[in-house]
């Protein structure tokens, strides 16, 4: 799919009808391919381009489909513009539109007209997560019994299993209360743009839920998803930020269904 | 919590212990639960979702999840709770229907 952004007539020749079809098709500086001909071997630029405007706007709206909270901050001509350049710049690569949109977010955080919106890519990576998350494998969630059974001697090496919805975005910015704000419909009242966010995105059931990580306990999440024991991630976070509550924490973990079992670690 | 390298053992057992406990307490859903939501059935409801909000969130090019434009469009669906689609009362007298809806389409 790479050859999508070049248009180099040379070639054309060697390429079979699909891949010589693709050529230029979103760049409309690009000729219309040679093997593309209207009826009597006619020039088919204006029908080239009709194919090429529904390929453009088709994937313009799949992105507006992944980030609405996005849309709704930048407005839908900014966003719109802004999609159609990194349409261009990075195509689909899977058949699967639910799947597009993954370098959006880095898109964002380099677009030049998007810099005076910093947190913008952060609530980007939120709902690529959420996407991400929703369309992951089901699995059941550990729950507090089990966790309850464990020797206390034991806890420290606990492994645990992540469940394959969980996903952890961390901000600079408060991306997770912009995201929440934009998602809604209410009118989005004023946020403090410095405080950083970090964001646990899970899917315990049916619906996918997005909540704000109080200080560490990001760290320590993130520790567990890597396959660090228990014991390790707590003294990471606790280490890191003063205010870890370890209790709250693994309250969260178990609430949010952020790991799907115990793997028995040591 | 002070800065250490290591958790004691018995530190670690009491967070636990009361984060169990807490959550037994507060009791989200169990396994059982959510699956017997599951099976009771969530129906499709049209006509009751705010703009934005319906449901079918497969995601683009399989999707109508938040695309719908009007506030209780007719033809926009969210899951609801086995039969109660019909008995939510909303606003200007309107009311939730399995089936899809003339009223509310966007212009």
């Amino acid at each position: 799919m790479q050859t999508l952004r070049k248009c180099h007539p040379e070639t054309l020749d060697g390429l079979g009808y699909p891949a010589g079809f693709v050529h230029g098709l979103l760049d409309p500086d690009c000729p219309t391919p040679a093997l593309v001909a209207g009826p009597n071997g006619k020039a088919a630029d204006k029908r080239f381009n009709v194919y090429r405007n529904n390929v453009t706007v088709s994937l313009i709206d799949a992105l507006a489909a992944v980030f609405p909270a996005t849309m709704r901050i930048t407005g839908e001509a900014f966003f719109r513009a802004m999609a159609r350049f990194h349409i261009r710049k990075a195509p689909p690569t899977s058949p699967l539109l639910f799947e597009y949109g993954r370098d959006f977010p880095d898109f964002i955080e380099h677009y030049e007209y998007a810099q005076s919106m910093p947190w913008l890519a952060d609530v980007a990576r939120i709902e690529r997560a959420w996407l991400d998350a929703y369309h992951a494998a089901d699995a059941a969630v550990l729950e507090a019994g089990p966790l309850a059974l464990i020797p206390p001697e034991r806890l420290s090496d606990l492994v645990f299993v992540a469940h394959p919805a969980t996903r952890i975005v961390r901000s600079a910015y408060p991306a997770v209360t912009i995201f929440s704000a934009n998602r809604a419909s209410d009118p989005v009242g004023r946020i403090d743009a410095t405080a950083p966010e970090s964001a646990l995105v899970t899917r315990p059931a049916l619906e996918v839920e997005v909540r704000l990580l109080p200080p560490g306990v990001d760290t320590f999440l993130d520790g567990l998803i890597a396959g660090e024991p228990l014991g390790n991630a707590a003294a990471t976070a606790s280490t890191c930020c003063l205010e870890f509550d370890l209790s709250a924490a693994i309250r969260m973990m178990l609430e949010a269904g952020a790991v799907a079992a115990i793997q028995q670690g040591g | 919590m002070s800065k250490k390298s290591t958790i004691n053992a018995a530190v670690l057992a009491g967070a636990v212990a009361a984060a169990v406990s807490s959550l037994a307490i507060a009791a989200p859903l169990s396994q059982e639960q959510v699956k017997a939501a599951m099976d009771a059935g969530k129906e499709k409801c049209f006509g009751v979702a705010l703009k934005g909000q319906n449901d079918c969130a497969a995601g683009p090019g399989t999707t109508c999840q938040a695309t719908s434009t009007v506030d209780y469009q007719g033809n926009a669906w969210k899951f609801v709770d086995g039969g109660t689609c019909t008995t939510m009362e909303l606003p200007g007298g309107r009311k939730g229907s399995p089936e899809p809806l003339s009223r509310d389409r966007p212009s």
